[in-house]
């Protein structure tokens, strides 16, 4: 089964993701035993600072500064971390703030993705608030002269019978020098669900005023002392283009341009590139326009999308290769012998990422360190690329933060990074390397293009007696982070990320996934973590077959998968964060069901369709629910979602306000690339490299959209991704449930509705 | 020749920018989101497709939204531009208060750009209806999809300064 969390991870007998594991763990419980319990920092005299873990510390007035490691792209992440400290801490809401800090070994793994922050901070940050609180009441005490059990905390002071001392008072007077032991530190319980302040009710996210005014400061916005700007001539590969020649004589005539050069890569990040320099962004980008770069181009410069799909099918039906994540005995003889079965296979096309600020870095050498300005969400795993591509060690280099204009993925993969430090070394000077919006799209991440070929049985009544998924696409985490990939049951290692979503929570017999690395797609380009991953595609594959499968054994949709959601044997649950396992999937879906009146009839060509999914894994599953109702114009094949409801059980919600923005946004997602984007490779190169070609979803094409979250006290999990995942397929069945057209690939364009209008006629 | 160079021997521009006169040396065909940015040093206004298809370099020009990527610096000569920062002093026009109160931002990168376009919107439509949201906002885009809250907010910010117009 899938678990690509530290708690997956730990069972883990490959020595080279143990060493991973022990970094990832060193990150997540630096609180507890990276450092000695509760000791005043070194170099901080007492009563200057209480600083009782490395997340936070209180200063002499009290103000309580939280040291965020996730990268602000729009989650409000730090407002909800800062949230969980402080309740346990009983601090003064007023009184707190986040800084968002820059790269640093001593904060461990730092990533932002995978829906991962909450869940994984919790834990964490909830003991380091308790322990702070703790030792606040025992020196209060010791100042007011009562006992210990005598004292309360709230609203960041001290109480006892009617007097009080507020924390900075606490810091600047007493003696904060306290140590818990790892043992104790571990043993500190948290509060119980109904005693808390701050979770679970809402606030103003602390990020918000400075995205009204202008004063936030993106990536873009970075800027130093005499630094030139950078535009780069993408080459036409990703990989192995070889510049030939570089002919500048046209922009030797514009004023401000400086020089063009190729860059040596020894990290191969980026080879073949040849940055343009100029003394601003206007004649960087004009020069870059006037200078002619001849390559010698790369083995993919006659790849498309359909030798990309091509390879994949042929993938699939050789029974031999690929990792096999669920592999239960009986799945080929159930299905050889039953008499009730289908089979269907289902495509998706390249998706682009798209995030609107342009990938950029801002690079300089400054007293010995290399300093890169950019926003990031994965420094850890970017920082030793940067080492081999500068020659340096990585503790000579820091990523410092700044707001994301959109992540979803893109800035996992820190690779624009490295023209920019490059190019800063090679010139000498600070060099600001700014992508337009085409040389983003031309090196973007993409997500893969996917195969998919899926089989199920059943028996009388519509029992289920076996299914078999076989899912081929480009493995992002195999191309960029190896050391992430577990082992299938035939010891294969397999992109977690690629094919979760098929190790599902229905109980349907014998079950087989098979996950397989298009190796085509991964010569073409990089594939790339984007939004939700393979749940985007994985789930549009599951749940349209769930749908077909239940019009063919002749019971309704929500009736056959609620049957499946029983939560027998491994889809019973776990603790900590899958308890209830299946079970509260089926709350999910029952719920929808009422909510959208399932069994009302709907006018002519309006159908309402409806799709479940549990998030992205099961280590951490978000359950979803979704219905879409939608009108298909049988003339043209538009199709008109008219609504999306969504059922959300995400556990314990730490900041409501934020978790239906990220619900909203993520549903809106799946639409957008339902219906608009996609892309396809051409010739080596994405189709569409702006947005005069490449659809978003816009103003007009929003539906109503209603997120109803069920109240849970069970653990936090995972929000920014999850609802991506199920609206795709609701919008496939419901386009079946409104006219009998079934469609099968993604993104869903006039038309394949129209050819599938025409099939069932 | 440098660039600082060649704009000393260029003709200057002359507009008013947040209201007060600037005079610029990028040439007069540089875009004038990189001439706000770069030259002026204004970063609110955000660059986003270069090609006028996302809305996220919206400013105003003598009032109007305009995408200041695809505006030329000399086509503003004499004018009045207005960016994010000048909207409103102290940051609290009433679309602002509104995107406070509704939080409507997620990473809020095109979100100087949506008030912007959002200004000229309601002084077009005081009391605008859904379609008119839609036809005037189609031009900006939000890749976090925050749609939903962005016509509420606009609706809310409408309303009150239909009510702060009538109490006048």
């Amino acid at each position: 089964m899938i678990s690509l969390s530290a708690h997956g991870l730990r069972s883990s007998s490959d020595p080279s993701r143990r060493s991973f594991l022990i970094t990832m763990l060193g990150g997540a419980l630096m609180l507890g035993y990276a450092r000695s319990g509760l000791a005043a920092l070194p170099g901080v005299s007492a009563g200057e600072l209480f600083e009782p873990t490395i997340w936070y510390g209180i200063d002499r007035s009290g103000t309580v500064t939280i040291n965020v490691i996730r990268a602000e792209m729009g989650q409000h992440v730090g407002t909800a971390l800062a949230r969980i400290v402080a309740d346990e801490l009983e601090a003064d809401w007023h009184s707190v703030r986040i800084v968002t800090v820059d790269s640093n070994p001593k904060w461990g793994l730092m990533v932002t993705g995978g829906s991962w922050s909450v869940w994984q901070s919790f834990p964490v940050l909830s003991r380091a608030g308790a322990a702070g609180r703790i030792a606040l009441i025992e020196e209060g005490a010791k100042l007011l002269g009562v006992p210990v059990r005598t004292c309360t905390a709230r609203d960041g002071a001290v109480h006892a019978g009617g007097r009080s001392i507020r924390y900075g008072d606490i810091v600047a007077r007493g003696d904060l020098r306290r140590r818990f032991t790892s043992e104790e530190l571990d043993r500190i319980s948290i509060k119980a669900p109904g005693k808390r302040r701050l979770i679970g009710r809402d606030t103003l996210a602390l990020d918000v005023p400075s995205k009204v005014d202008g004063k936030g400061r993106y990536g873009l916005d970075a800027a130093f002392d005499g630094m030139v700007y950078a535009r780069p001539k993408v080459p036409p590969t990703r990989y192995d283009s070889q510049v030939v020649s570089i002919d500048d004589s046209a922009a030797k005539r514009l004023p401000g341009y400086l020089k063009s050069l190729a860059l040596e890569d020894p990290s191969g990040t980026v080879p073949g590139w040849v940055v343009v320099f100029a003394d601003s962004f206007i004649a960087a980008n004009r020069a870059a326009d006037l200078v002619r770069v001849t390559w010698h181009s790369g083995k993919a410069a006659t790849v498309s999308e359909r030798d990309i799909q091509n390879r994949a099918a042929q993938l699939i039906a050789d029974a031999n290769g690929g990792s096999l994540v669920v592999d239960d005995p009986g799945v080929d003889a159930i299905l050889a012998s039953a008499k009730q079965k289908i089979e269907r296979t289902y495509t998706t096309g390249t998706v682009m990422h798209v995030a609107l600020e342009p990938v950029n870095a801002l690079a300089f050498e400054k007293d010995g360190v290399f300093e890169i300005h950019t926003g990031n969400q994965w420094q850890t795993l970017i920082l030793p690329v940067l080492a081999k591509a500068l020659g340096r060690s990585q503790d000579t280099i820091v990523l410092r933060s700044y707001l994301l204009g959109g992540g979803f993925g893109r800035r996992l993969d820190g690779d624009y990074t490295v023209p920019a430090a490059l190019a800063a070394k090679a010139i000498g000077k600070p060099v600001k390397m700014v992508c337009t919006r085409a040389d983003d799209m031309r090196f973007d991440c993409p997500r893969s293009p996917s195969t998919q070929v899926l089989r199920m049985s059943w028996g009388d009544g519509g029992r289920v007696t076996a299914m078999d998924h076989h899912a081929a696409a480009g493995w992002p985490t195999g191309v960029m982070a190896p050391f992430f990939m577990p082992a299938g049951v035939n010891r294969v290692p397999y992109d977690p990320f690629s094919i979760s979503g098929a190790d599902h929570w229905y109980t349907v017999g014998a079950q087989r996934v098979r996950a397989l690395r298009n190796d085509v797609a991964e010569r073409t380009f990089r594939p790339g973590w984007l939004r939700s991953v393979g749940a985007g595609w994985t789930n549009w594959a599951v749940e349209s077959f769930m749908d077909e499968a239940a019009h063919a054994a002749g019971v309704d949709p929500v009736e056959f998968r609620l049957r499946m959601l029983d939560g027998a044997g491994r889809n019973g649950g776990s603790a900590p964060s899958a308890v209830g396992g299946a079970h509260r999937q089926a709350a999910v879906l029952a719920r929808l069901a009422q909510k959208v009146g399932w069994h009302q009839p709907t006018p002519r060509d309006v159908g309402i369709g409806i799709a479940t999914t549990f998030g992205q894994e099961r280590a951490m599953p978000t359950w979803v629910a979704c219905a879409a109702r939608v009108h298909v114009d049988r003339t043209r094949g538009h199709v008109t979602v008219e609504q999306l409801t969504l059922v959300i059980d995400a556990g314990t919600i730490i900041h409501p306000n934020s978790a239906e923005a990220q619900a909203e946004g993520a549903a809106l997602w799946g639409m957008s690339m339902a219906l608009y984007e996609g892309s396809e490779f051409v010739n080596g190169q994405p189709r569409d490299t702006n947005l005069d070609t490449y659809r978003l979803l816009r103003m007009g094409n929003v539906p109503e959209v209603e997120v109803e979250f069920l109240p849970s006290t069970e653990a936090p999990v995972g929000l920014g991704e999850p609802a991506t995942t199920a609206v795709a397929p609701a919008i496939g069945n419901a386009i079946f449930a409104a006219t009998g057209a079934r469609v099968r690939h993604l993104p869903i364009r006039p038309e394949a509705v129209l050819q599938a209008l025409a099939y069932r006629a | 020749m440098t660039w600082r160079e060649h704009r000393r021997n260029t003709i200057v521009t002359t507009f008013n920018l947040n209201g007060r006169a600037v005079s610029v040396h990028s040439p007069g065909d540089a875009p004038l989101l990189w001439v706000i940015r770069d030259e002026l040093g204004l970063t609110g206004t955000k660059f986003g497709c270069g090609i006028g298809f996302c809305g996220a370099c919206t400013v105003h020009v003598d009032g109007r939204a305009t995408r200041s990527c695809i505006t030329s610096v000399a086509a503003v000569a004499g004018t009045a531009v207005t960016t994010i920062e000048g909207l409103d002093d102290e940051g609290k026009h009433p679309l602002q208060t509104a995107w406070l109160e509704l939080q409507v931002p997620q990473c809020g990168y095109c979100q100087p750009g949506q008030i912007m376009q959002a200004a000229t919107l309601l002084k077009d439509y005081p009391n605008p209806t859904d379609r008119d949201i839609n036809a005037v906002m189609a031009g900006n885009v939000c890749r976090c999809m925050t749609y939903i809250r962005i016509r509420k907010a606009i609706k809310l910010a409408a309303a009150r300064m239909r009510e702060g117009v009538s109490n006048d």
